[in-house]
Protein backbone atom coordinates (compact mmCIF):
# COMPACT_ATOMS: atom_id res chain seq x y z
CA UNK A 1 0.00 0.00 0.00
CA UNK A 2 1.37 3.38 -0.91
CA UNK A 3 1.78 6.29 1.45
CA UNK A 4 2.14 10.05 1.10
CA UNK A 5 5.41 11.65 2.08
CA UNK A 6 6.39 15.29 2.30
CA UNK A 7 9.86 15.88 0.94
CA UNK A 8 11.76 19.04 1.75
CA UNK A 9 14.91 19.78 -0.21
CA UNK A 10 17.12 22.79 0.39
CA UNK A 11 20.49 23.76 -1.05
CA UNK A 12 22.53 26.12 -3.14
CA UNK A 13 20.57 26.79 -6.32
CA UNK A 14 21.92 25.27 -9.50
CA UNK A 15 20.65 24.17 -12.88
CA UNK A 16 18.67 20.96 -13.14
CA UNK A 17 17.78 20.21 -9.52
CA UNK A 18 14.07 19.68 -10.12
CA UNK A 19 14.67 17.51 -13.20
CA UNK A 20 17.24 15.31 -11.45
CA UNK A 21 15.28 14.90 -8.23
CA UNK A 22 11.96 14.17 -9.91
CA UNK A 23 13.45 11.75 -12.41
CA UNK A 24 15.06 9.78 -9.56
CA UNK A 25 11.64 9.67 -7.88
CA UNK A 26 9.88 8.68 -11.09
CA UNK A 27 12.37 5.89 -11.81
CA UNK A 28 11.90 4.69 -8.23
CA UNK A 29 8.15 4.30 -8.75
CA UNK A 30 6.95 7.45 -7.00
CA UNK A 31 3.99 9.56 -8.01
CA UNK A 32 4.06 13.29 -7.27
CA UNK A 33 1.22 15.30 -5.78
CA UNK A 34 1.27 19.02 -5.09
CA UNK A 35 4.62 20.81 -5.03
CA UNK A 36 6.04 24.25 -4.46
CA UNK A 37 9.54 25.35 -5.41
CA UNK A 38 10.93 28.74 -4.47
CA UNK A 39 14.25 30.50 -4.47
CA UNK A 40 14.71 32.06 -1.07
CA UNK A 41 17.74 34.25 -0.58
CA UNK A 42 19.41 32.57 -3.52
CA UNK A 43 18.78 29.09 -2.12
CA UNK A 44 16.86 26.38 -3.86
CA UNK A 45 13.90 25.16 -1.81
CA UNK A 46 11.18 22.72 -2.68
CA UNK A 47 8.45 20.92 -0.82
CA UNK A 48 6.71 18.15 -2.63
CA UNK A 49 4.12 15.53 -1.93
CA UNK A 50 5.31 12.10 -3.02
CA UNK A 51 3.22 8.97 -3.10
CA UNK A 52 5.36 5.88 -2.64
CA UNK A 53 4.86 2.22 -1.77
CA UNK A 54 8.05 1.87 0.25
CA UNK A 55 9.10 3.18 3.61
CA UNK A 56 10.97 6.30 4.65
CA UNK A 57 14.40 4.68 4.36
CA UNK A 58 13.72 3.25 0.88
CA UNK A 59 12.54 6.67 -0.30
CA UNK A 60 15.69 8.24 1.09
CA UNK A 61 17.78 5.66 -0.76
CA UNK A 62 16.11 6.57 -4.06
CA UNK A 63 17.42 10.12 -3.70
CA UNK A 64 20.69 9.44 -1.89
CA UNK A 65 22.87 9.76 -4.94
CA UNK A 66 21.26 12.84 -6.49
CA UNK A 67 21.19 14.57 -3.12
CA UNK A 68 24.91 13.93 -2.66
CA UNK A 69 25.73 15.03 -6.20
CA UNK A 70 23.78 18.29 -5.81
CA UNK A 71 24.75 18.83 -2.18
CA UNK A 72 21.15 19.18 -0.98
CA UNK A 73 19.62 18.79 2.46
CA UNK A 74 16.79 16.29 2.31
CA UNK A 75 14.06 15.85 4.88
CA UNK A 76 11.30 13.26 4.61
CA UNK A 77 8.08 13.05 6.63
CA UNK A 78 5.33 10.49 6.27
CA UNK A 79 2.15 12.56 6.10
CA UNK A 80 -1.55 12.19 5.83
CA UNK A 81 -2.00 13.70 2.39
CA UNK A 82 -5.21 14.62 0.65
CA UNK A 83 -5.69 15.81 -2.88
CA UNK A 84 -8.76 17.47 -4.38
CA UNK A 85 -9.36 19.63 -1.34
CA UNK A 86 -8.38 23.08 -2.54
CA UNK A 87 -9.92 25.98 -0.71
CA UNK A 88 -10.47 29.27 -2.46
CA UNK A 89 -9.10 32.38 -0.78
CA UNK A 90 -11.61 35.15 -0.02
CA UNK A 91 -9.24 37.97 0.68
CA UNK A 92 -5.84 39.20 -0.36
CA UNK A 93 -3.69 41.42 1.83
CA UNK A 94 -0.60 43.22 0.64
CA UNK A 95 1.73 44.87 3.14
CA UNK A 96 4.86 46.84 2.44
CA UNK A 97 7.10 49.27 4.22
CA UNK A 98 10.65 49.97 5.35
CA UNK A 99 12.14 46.66 6.46
CA UNK A 100 12.40 46.06 10.19
CA UNK A 101 11.91 43.20 12.59
CA UNK A 102 8.35 42.34 13.62
CA UNK A 103 6.24 43.24 10.60
CA UNK A 104 5.11 39.67 9.88
CA UNK A 105 4.57 38.81 13.54
CA UNK A 106 2.48 41.89 14.23
CA UNK A 107 0.46 41.89 11.02
CA UNK A 108 -0.32 38.18 11.10
CA UNK A 109 -0.92 38.41 14.86
CA UNK A 110 -3.76 40.90 14.51
CA UNK A 111 -5.11 39.11 11.44
CA UNK A 112 -5.15 35.85 13.34
CA UNK A 113 -7.14 37.43 16.15
CA UNK A 114 -9.56 38.83 13.58
CA UNK A 115 -10.14 35.36 12.15
CA UNK A 116 -7.85 35.11 9.13
CA UNK A 117 -6.97 31.61 8.02
CA UNK A 118 -3.85 32.02 5.85
CA UNK A 119 -3.78 29.81 2.76
CA UNK A 120 -0.79 31.38 1.07
CA UNK A 121 1.91 33.77 2.22
CA UNK A 122 4.91 35.04 0.34
CA UNK A 123 7.23 37.79 1.35
CA UNK A 124 10.32 39.40 -0.04
CA UNK A 125 12.92 41.99 0.84
CA UNK A 126 13.52 44.47 -1.95
CA UNK A 127 15.26 47.81 -2.28
CA UNK A 128 18.94 48.25 -1.52
CA UNK A 129 21.26 47.15 1.27
CA UNK A 130 21.04 50.65 2.79
CA UNK A 131 17.30 51.03 2.29
CA UNK A 132 15.60 47.65 2.29
CA UNK A 133 11.84 47.33 2.10
CA UNK A 134 9.67 44.43 3.10
CA UNK A 135 6.73 43.28 1.00
CA UNK A 136 4.27 40.54 1.82
CA UNK A 137 1.25 39.05 0.08
CA UNK A 138 -1.22 36.98 2.02
CA UNK A 139 -4.26 35.15 0.73
CA UNK A 140 -6.72 33.53 3.06
CA UNK A 141 -10.20 32.93 4.37
CA UNK A 142 -11.86 35.54 6.57
CA UNK A 143 -13.60 33.31 9.08
CA UNK A 144 -15.09 36.33 10.89
CA UNK A 145 -15.67 38.42 7.78
CA UNK A 146 -13.53 40.87 5.86
CA UNK A 147 -14.66 43.91 7.86
CA UNK A 148 -13.06 42.41 10.98
CA UNK A 149 -9.74 42.08 9.20
CA UNK A 150 -9.91 45.58 7.86
CA UNK A 151 -10.67 46.98 11.31
CA UNK A 152 -7.83 44.99 12.91
CA UNK A 153 -5.33 46.28 10.36
CA UNK A 154 -6.56 49.82 10.76
CA UNK A 155 -6.06 49.59 14.49
CA UNK A 156 -2.55 48.19 14.07
CA UNK A 157 -1.56 50.99 11.72
CA UNK A 158 -3.05 53.65 13.97
CA UNK A 159 -1.29 52.41 17.06
CA UNK A 160 2.01 50.95 15.88
CA UNK A 161 2.84 51.20 12.20
CA UNK A 162 1.60 54.44 10.63
CA UNK A 163 4.16 54.11 7.82
CA UNK A 164 3.16 50.64 6.63
CA UNK A 165 1.12 50.47 3.45
CA UNK A 166 -1.58 47.85 3.77
CA UNK A 167 -4.10 46.93 1.15
CA UNK A 168 -6.95 44.51 1.60
CA UNK A 169 -9.19 43.34 -1.20
CA UNK A 170 -11.80 40.65 -1.54
CA UNK A 171 -11.03 37.91 -4.06
CA UNK A 172 -14.17 37.07 -5.93
CA UNK A 173 -13.86 33.82 -7.79
CA UNK A 174 -16.20 33.63 -10.73
CA UNK A 175 -17.19 29.98 -11.04
CA UNK A 176 -18.85 29.14 -14.33
CA UNK B 1 -36.53 18.56 -15.71
CA UNK B 2 -33.43 16.82 -16.91
CA UNK B 3 -29.88 17.67 -16.01
CA UNK B 4 -27.20 17.07 -18.60
CA UNK B 5 -23.90 15.45 -17.80
CA UNK B 6 -21.01 17.92 -17.54
CA UNK B 7 -17.79 16.91 -19.27
CA UNK B 8 -14.81 17.44 -16.99
CA UNK B 9 -11.16 17.94 -17.75
CA UNK B 10 -9.12 15.99 -18.88
CA UNK B 11 -11.91 14.76 -21.16
CA UNK B 12 -10.48 15.38 -24.67
CA UNK B 13 -13.90 16.34 -26.02
CA UNK B 14 -13.55 19.69 -24.25
CA UNK B 15 -10.96 20.58 -26.92
CA UNK B 16 -13.53 20.34 -29.70
CA UNK B 17 -14.23 23.47 -31.73
CA UNK B 18 -17.98 23.92 -31.85
CA UNK B 19 -19.99 24.51 -35.02
CA UNK B 20 -22.38 27.42 -35.63
CA UNK B 21 -26.09 26.89 -35.02
CA UNK B 22 -28.16 26.98 -38.19
CA UNK B 23 -31.52 25.51 -37.09
CA UNK B 24 -33.53 27.42 -34.52
CA UNK B 25 -36.09 24.65 -34.14
CA UNK B 26 -38.05 22.96 -31.36
CA UNK B 27 -35.13 20.61 -30.65
CA UNK B 28 -32.94 23.61 -29.93
CA UNK B 29 -35.56 25.10 -27.60
CA UNK B 30 -35.80 21.82 -25.67
CA UNK B 31 -32.02 21.65 -25.38
CA UNK B 32 -31.87 25.23 -24.06
CA UNK B 33 -34.25 24.31 -21.23
CA UNK B 34 -32.07 21.37 -20.19
CA UNK B 35 -28.93 23.46 -20.54
CA UNK B 36 -30.33 26.19 -18.29
CA UNK B 37 -31.38 23.67 -15.65
CA UNK B 38 -27.88 22.19 -15.77
CA UNK B 39 -26.30 25.64 -15.41
CA UNK B 40 -28.51 26.57 -12.45
CA UNK B 41 -27.68 23.27 -10.71
CA UNK B 42 -23.94 23.98 -10.95
CA UNK B 43 -21.74 25.46 -8.22
CA UNK B 44 -21.50 28.89 -9.83
CA UNK B 45 -24.55 28.86 -12.00
CA UNK B 46 -23.65 32.04 -13.90
CA UNK B 47 -22.83 30.59 -17.29
CA UNK B 48 -22.58 27.47 -19.39
CA UNK B 49 -21.52 26.60 -22.91
CA UNK B 50 -23.10 23.77 -24.93
CA UNK B 51 -19.81 21.86 -25.44
CA UNK B 52 -19.58 21.45 -21.65
CA UNK B 53 -22.47 19.01 -21.94
CA UNK B 54 -21.11 17.36 -25.08
CA UNK B 55 -23.13 19.32 -27.64
CA UNK B 56 -20.60 20.97 -29.91
CA UNK B 57 -22.58 23.95 -31.07
CA UNK B 58 -21.96 27.66 -30.52
CA UNK B 59 -24.49 28.15 -27.73
CA UNK B 60 -23.92 29.97 -24.45
CA UNK B 61 -26.21 30.77 -21.55
CA UNK B 62 -25.20 33.58 -19.25
CA UNK B 63 -26.78 35.07 -16.16
CA UNK B 64 -24.57 36.99 -13.76
CA UNK B 65 -27.52 38.83 -12.18
CA UNK B 66 -26.99 37.00 -8.86
CA UNK B 67 -23.77 38.97 -8.29
CA UNK B 68 -24.56 42.10 -6.31
CA UNK B 69 -23.94 45.61 -7.60
CA UNK B 70 -22.71 44.91 -11.10
CA UNK B 71 -23.85 45.90 -14.56
CA UNK B 72 -25.41 43.06 -16.52
CA UNK B 73 -28.03 42.16 -19.10
CA UNK B 74 -29.88 39.53 -17.05
CA UNK B 75 -30.54 36.06 -18.36
CA UNK B 76 -29.06 35.69 -21.85
CA UNK B 77 -29.23 33.09 -24.58
CA UNK B 78 -26.24 33.77 -26.82
CA UNK B 79 -26.06 31.80 -30.04
CA UNK B 80 -23.19 32.12 -32.52
CA UNK B 81 -21.66 34.90 -30.39
CA UNK B 82 -18.79 37.04 -31.63
CA UNK B 83 -16.78 39.64 -29.78
CA UNK B 84 -16.32 42.52 -32.17
CA UNK B 85 -14.41 44.95 -29.92
CA UNK B 86 -12.66 44.79 -26.60
CA UNK B 87 -10.79 47.15 -24.32
CA UNK B 88 -8.72 47.09 -21.14
CA UNK B 89 -7.67 44.06 -19.18
CA UNK B 90 -7.79 42.82 -15.63
CA UNK B 91 -6.88 39.77 -13.64
CA UNK B 92 -9.61 37.80 -11.94
CA UNK B 93 -9.96 34.41 -10.38
CA UNK B 94 -12.03 31.87 -12.25
CA UNK B 95 -13.37 28.42 -11.68
CA UNK B 96 -15.31 26.13 -13.99
CA UNK B 97 -17.78 23.25 -13.69
CA UNK B 98 -15.61 21.39 -16.20
CA UNK B 99 -12.47 21.86 -14.05
CA UNK B 100 -13.40 20.72 -10.53
CA UNK B 101 -11.26 21.59 -7.49
CA UNK B 102 -9.12 24.22 -9.15
CA UNK B 103 -9.34 27.98 -9.54
CA UNK B 104 -6.82 30.33 -11.04
CA UNK B 105 -6.07 33.83 -12.22
CA UNK B 106 -6.84 34.75 -15.79
CA UNK B 107 -6.44 38.01 -17.70
CA UNK B 108 -9.56 39.09 -19.54
CA UNK B 109 -10.72 42.18 -21.36
CA UNK B 110 -12.67 44.58 -19.12
CA UNK B 111 -15.09 45.87 -21.72
CA UNK B 112 -16.34 44.29 -24.89
CA UNK B 113 -18.93 44.51 -27.60
CA UNK B 114 -20.73 41.30 -28.41
CA UNK B 115 -22.94 40.32 -31.32
CA UNK B 116 -25.05 37.19 -30.85
CA UNK B 117 -28.33 35.64 -31.88
CA UNK B 118 -31.08 34.71 -29.43
CA UNK B 119 -32.97 31.42 -29.27
CA UNK B 120 -35.10 32.47 -32.27
CA UNK B 121 -32.16 33.51 -34.42
CA UNK B 122 -32.66 37.25 -33.95
CA UNK B 123 -29.40 39.18 -33.76
CA UNK B 124 -28.64 41.41 -30.74
CA UNK B 125 -25.71 43.53 -29.68
CA UNK B 126 -24.40 43.99 -26.15
CA UNK B 127 -21.85 46.17 -24.42
CA UNK B 128 -20.52 44.19 -21.50
CA UNK B 129 -18.11 44.90 -18.68
CA UNK B 130 -16.65 43.42 -15.51
CA UNK B 131 -18.03 40.08 -14.39
CA UNK B 132 -20.37 39.73 -17.33
CA UNK B 133 -17.55 40.43 -19.79
CA UNK B 134 -15.31 37.96 -17.96
CA UNK B 135 -18.02 35.31 -17.99
CA UNK B 136 -18.71 35.60 -21.72
CA UNK B 137 -15.00 35.38 -22.53
CA UNK B 138 -14.72 32.25 -20.37
CA UNK B 139 -17.73 30.67 -22.11
CA UNK B 140 -16.64 31.70 -25.60
CA UNK B 141 -13.36 29.91 -24.98
CA UNK B 142 -15.33 26.68 -24.50
CA UNK B 143 -16.72 27.08 -28.03
CA UNK B 144 -13.14 27.18 -29.30
CA UNK B 145 -11.96 24.21 -27.25
CA UNK B 146 -10.17 26.28 -24.61
CA UNK B 147 -10.40 26.17 -20.83
CA UNK B 148 -9.35 28.84 -18.34
CA UNK B 149 -6.41 26.63 -17.38
CA UNK B 150 -5.07 27.28 -20.89
CA UNK B 151 -4.82 30.97 -19.98
CA UNK B 152 -3.56 30.95 -16.39
CA UNK B 153 -1.18 33.57 -15.10
CA UNK B 154 1.12 32.96 -12.15
CA UNK B 155 -0.57 32.74 -8.79
CA UNK B 156 2.47 34.00 -7.01
CA UNK B 157 3.59 36.97 -9.01
CA UNK B 158 0.72 39.08 -10.19
CA UNK B 159 2.13 41.55 -12.63
CA UNK B 160 -1.14 43.37 -12.82
CA UNK B 161 -3.39 44.52 -10.06
CA UNK B 162 -6.28 42.24 -9.54
CA UNK B 163 -9.47 44.20 -9.34
CA UNK B 164 -8.89 47.87 -8.89
CA UNK B 165 -12.44 49.02 -8.30
CA UNK B 166 -12.80 46.96 -5.13
CA UNK B 167 -9.35 47.67 -3.72
CA UNK B 168 -9.26 49.50 -0.47
CA UNK B 169 -6.14 51.04 0.99
CA UNK B 170 -6.13 50.91 4.74
CA UNK B 171 -4.92 54.06 6.39
CA UNK B 172 -4.58 54.77 10.06
CA UNK B 173 -7.96 56.05 11.09
CA UNK B 174 -7.50 59.22 13.18
CA UNK B 175 -10.87 58.61 14.85
CA UNK B 176 -9.96 55.12 16.05
CA UNK B 177 -8.98 54.86 19.67
CA UNK B 178 -5.28 54.85 20.36
CA UNK B 179 -4.25 53.09 23.51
Amino acid sequence: MSQWYMLTLVGKDQLGIVAKVTSALYKGGCNLGEASMLRLGGNFTIMLMVNYAGDNKQLYDLLKEVVRELNLHLHIDAIEGHLHQHRDPEVRITVHGADRAGIVAQVTGVLNEAGLNILDLESDVGGSVENPFYIMHIEGIATQGIAQLSQALQQLLATQHPDLKVQLEPIETLVM
Amino acid sequence: MSLLEILTYPDPRLKTISAPVTEFDAKLQAFLVDLENTMRAGPGGVGIAAPQVGRFQRIILLDVSSKPKIKHHGNLVLINPEITQWEGFEIGREGCMSVPDYTGNVIRAQYLHLVAQDQHGVQHEYDMEGFEARAIQHELDHLDGLLFIDRLVSRRHDLFRRKVYKAKTIKPDPSSSVE
